[in-house]
């Protein structure tokens, strides 16, 4: 449906903001550089403050970056203004015309483009097919539950069929089990208009579900880009681990390429291409790990609790508390407080910082 | 720290959008010619004398001279203080009444109502004339009642009765906005702790809104020493700067005396504004942020409601009683001596006094003046809430000074800054003297009151709205006129009415300005209640009152029946 599918490209961006506290300036976003490809799914992912919107809104427009220069499609577009850009944004409070009709809220821009009526009837139909809001064309704005309302905020930016098509954390005023759908629907969506997309959010879930590459980014800079896996299984620092899913981490000394100690006791890893004779961290997964009578680490039980589909564990290995999530507990052994056991998992299975 | 391309970008981005930078241009331009520089003026009349080879101090040595001019300044403070703080705590006693006690009968609730929409409709003299009139030698109340037969209402106070009466819904507004913004946990915390109602409301509520306090004293006392309609008329003898000034330059004849005095007035205007707005307001803001969790228990105990009640009550009818007088006043045939009903004053009016030309005039140059007003505060208020640029700070701190510039200083201002031409070379000297003048100075008076009020709704409007527009492909003229205008159209139209009856009723200003050519209504009613024909003068209030009154209620149909702001509001 996108007359073309254009790429993003962030060179060196930086922008400055003032803390209104103390009046010193900062670096809401420093020296980012970023290549998105057309027609991919990208999220932006970090907590808040990470500088995830800010750049989101320098792609738009609506800020100017301090250092660098964006890129869309090829084309330089520091000093374009948000109406001249090729995107269209959906927005966190969706946004919406209130004096206006959805048709007319979806209609705003293809009016601007001084479209003729009947291609505006007709793109304006079609796009509410899309999104499942057929037949509303006449409902105002406030008479829309929050996930409808959000589909119009999506059809209005799809309309205009754009190069890129940015989203500003669109699913964070629905509750929990119409974001579930709604991020489905997203993806479909995307994937169907065959267009590129930007994806702010700080859900972690969010990201999983929708993306090609998520980039991660923490105090304005780019922690880590990577496929929803990479990113998972490989984290490349304790922020990125910890911040995707539930992470445990244990200090100790890399011995050599398969061996680390942790506390005295060692433990086969997989560290090829580190450094042996380091201080390390392991990364485990608490899916990842079981409790045993025999295995890596010794351990006592702190906290035992049956959640249904797994057995929840608190150990602590040394002074280091470790969480197990031990799937499906129907037939193993429990371990209770006050037992002592050993940490198992697989070599594979642990990851080296 | 880095390249900063920001800025730069930004401004390359503002430059994309002509019609935004002619806006703000000819926006710029407008606040510098007719706020400041009459202002700046003043003070280089006031500073130098040409013939005495420059700066000098010698006209501030001669005008503090003048014994007269020295009491006029503690007779100004005098008044502004006691009216500031009568204000304030009247005020208070009515909106605490209003928040706290249970009084909802409707007759009560009807009086608050009319209170509150005093100070809208409300010409200026309206209270000074029905004071005279119930009061005064002839008065009603002393004379026929009482059987005091020289009875003086003129000077200090009756200048600060007749303000307080005015000012004090002023106050009573304020206050009632912060009064709901108490969370009413904090005092029932205080009562579970053991404190009965008296310590509540002096160890919790009052602490609260002390700085609001403060606040309203402020604005009253602003009020109250700018202004000039009442000392005009109930002043007697007893002369404030408002006045002084005017007969300086109007008995006196005595230009640059008048400037200097008006540079004094404004000194003090300003260092009072400086005080409320960077100061206590913050301090305002500071201390009261959350809404009120939920509704309040109304005090119900009779000890406390009766009395408050009555007072407030009692209060409130006289107010009332004295907006009436002002009607009978025109259909008697004379005040004090003769009441048989007639028509005369109306049909003297009408036929040996113009009252037509005056009605017509009045009408017409408020009419063009307040359209450009609520504009020009929309468009005004919309740059500094939704726009960044390099001189938004100049336009907003130069709209909200003109809120502090006494209209008799703006007056004389713009005698001694246009009638030779901007900065006496002739230039723009055409302007002195037409309609047009009095139609920028109508703008200019309510200008700072528009763009508050603007500037508070918009702020109410979710800033991405806008953007969203602006991302659709709308420039900024199409974002204002398809998204902005329409989202505050309420506050746009009732903007409307507010700057046509200000521009109605205006006075202080307008009548160092106005040329024999235009007759207005209230420079009508200056001249006949000073010259003692009352029942003129009442005749012309009463036709200054339908109009206001007409055009609030009118605002209110329309916004009933076409207000889509409001409905959004509700359900959303």
């Amino acid at each position: 449906m996108a007359k073309e599918k254009k790429g993003v490209r962030l060179e060196h961006i930086s922008k400055i903001y003032q803390d209104p506290k103390t009046g010193k300036d900062f670096y809401a976003v420093h020296d980012t550089t970023l290549d998105i490809t057309p027609g991919s799914f990208v999220t932006l992912l970090g907590p808040s403050g990470c500088g995830k919107t800010t750049t989101l809104r320098m792609i738009a427009g609506f800020e100017s970056p301090d250092e660098g220069e964006i890129y869309l499609g090829g084309e330089a577009i520091n000093a374009l203004t948000p109406n001249k850009r090729d995107t269209a944004m959906v927005f966190q409070s969706y946004a919406l015309l209130p004096h206006y009709n959805i048709f007319d809220n979806v209609a705003y821009g293809l009016k601007l483009r001084k479209m003729d009526k009947a291609t505006i009837q007709e793109k304006v139909t079609n796009i509410l097919k899309l999104v499942g809001l057929e037949g509303m064309e006449s409902r105002m704005t406030n008479q829309l539950s929050g996930g409808q309302q959000q589909r119009v905020a999506l059809a209005r930016a799809l309309v205009l069929e754009p190069g890129v098509l940015l989203f500003d954390e669109p699913l964070s005023n629905l509750d929990a089990k119409l974001r579930v759908s709604m991020r489905t629907e997203i993806r479909r969506i995307q994937q169907e208009a065959g267009i590129t997309a930007i994806y702010v959010t700080h859900d972690q879930s969010e990201a999983m579900a929708l993306s090609d590459q998520i980039i991660i980014m923490n105090k304005g800079v780019v922690a880590q880009i990577g496929s929803p896996q990479e990113i998972y299984y490989h984290p490349n620092s304790e922020f990125v681990a910890d911040f995707i899913g539930e992470a445990n981490f244990l200090k100790g000394e890399l011995l050599d390429a398969d061996t680390a100690d942790i506390g005295g006791h060692k433990v086969a890893v997989n560290a090829q291409g580190l450094a042996p004779g380091q201080s390390c961290t392991l990364v485990l997964r608490p899916e990842a790990a079981v409790l045993a009578d025999a295995g890596q680490l010794p351990c006592q039980v702190i906290l035992s609790c049956f959640m249904g589909s797994y057995q929840n564990y608190h150990v602590m290995v040394g002074d280091t508390l470790v969480k197990i999530t031990d799937f499906n507990p129907k037939n193993k052994k429990i371990y209770n407080v006050g037992d002592t056991a050993f940490v198992d998992f697989q070599k594979d299975n642990v990851h080296v910082l | 720290m880095a390249t900063r391309q920001g800025a730069a970008l930004d401004r390359k981005k503002l430059m994309a959008d002509p019609i935004m930078v002619t806006t703000i241009v000819v926006l710029i331009a407008f606040l510098t010619l007719f706020i400041l520089y009459p202002l700046a003026i003043l003070l280089v009349d006031s500073f130098y004398a040409p013939d005495q080879g420059g700066f000098t101090l010698s006209i501030f040595q001669r005008i503090l001279a003048m014994k007269s001019f020295r009491t006029a300044i503690t007779n100004t403070l005098k008044v502004g203080f006691l009216v500031g703080i009568a204000s304030t705590l009247i005020g208070l006693l009515f909106a605490y009444v209003e928040v706290y006690v249970k009084v909802r009968t409707k007759f009560m609730g009807g009086l608050f109502q009319v209170v509150s929409m005093l100070p809208v409709v409300s010409p200026p003299f309206v209270l000074s004339l029905s004071m005279i009139m119930l009061f005064g030698k002839a008065g009603i109340i002393t004379r026929h009642l009482l059987h005091i037969y020289d009875n003086n209402v003129y000077g200090f106070w009756g200048i600060a009765i007749v303000q307080t009466l005015t000012f004090f819904p002023v106050c009573y507004m304020m206050l009632k906005g912060l009064l709901k913004n108490i969370d009413p946990s904090l005092e029932e915390a205080a009562r579970d702790m053991g404190a009965g109602r008296w310590k509540v409301f002096t160890s919790v509520t009052l602490p609260l809104i002390l700085p609001g306090l403060g606040n309203a004293f402020l604005v009253t006392f602003i009020e109250s020493i700018a202004d000039f309609a009442n000392p005009m008329i109930i002043g007697g003898s007893y002369d404030t700067l408002a006045t002084s000034i005017y007969l300086q330059i109007t008995g006196a004849y005595d230009k640059e005396g008048a400037a200097a005095m008006a540079v004094v007035l404004l000194c003090i205007t300003l260092l009072m504004f400086f005080v409320q707005k960077y100061y206590l307001e913050a301090k305002t803001a500071a201390t009261l942020t959350g809404k009120a969790s939920r509704a309040r228990m109304l005090i119900e105990d009779k000890s406390v409601t009766r009395p408050l009640t009555l007072l407030c009550s009692l209060m409130a009818i006289f107010v009332v009683m004295m907006y009436i007088c002002v009607p009978f006043g025109a259909l008697f045939r004379t005040w004090g001596r003769d009441f048989h009903l007639t028509t005369k004053w109306f049909g003297l009016v009408f036929s040996r006094y113009k009252g037509f030309k005056a009605f017509k005039d009045s009408f017409l140059l408020s009419l063009v003046a307040s359209p450009l007003t609520a504009l020009l505060s929309m468009i005004i208020s919309y740059l500094v809430v939704k726009k960044k640029f390099k001189a938004k700070g100049f336009i907003e701190a130069v709209s909200m000074l003109a809120m502090a510039v006494p209209g008799t200083v703006l007056g004389i201002g713009y005698i001694r800054g246009f009638s030779s031409g901007v900065f006496h070379t002739g230039f723009l000297q055409g302007l002195y003297g037409s309609a047009a003048i009095l139609i920028i100075v109508f703008v200019v008076r309510s200008l700072p009151t528009g763009a508050r009020s603007g500037i508070s709704a918009l702020r109410q409007i979710d800033k991405s709205i806008e953007e969203s527009a602006y991302d659709m492909g709308a420039d900024s003229l199409t974002v204002f006129m398809t998204v902005t205008l329409p989202l505050i159209k309420d506050s746009f139209l009732s903007g409307l009415v507010t700057a046509f009856v200000r521009s109605i009723t205006a006075i202080s200003a307008i009548i160092l300005l106005v040329t024999p050519e235009f007759l207005l209504i209230t420079v009508q009613i200056n001249e006949f209640a000073e010259k003692g024909s009352y029942g003129i003068a009442c005749a012309f209030a009463t036709i200054l009152i339908a109009i206001t009154y007409g055009s609030v209620l009118l605002m209110n149909l329309v916004m009933k029946y076409f207000g889509t702001s409001r409905k959004l509001k509700e359900e959303d």
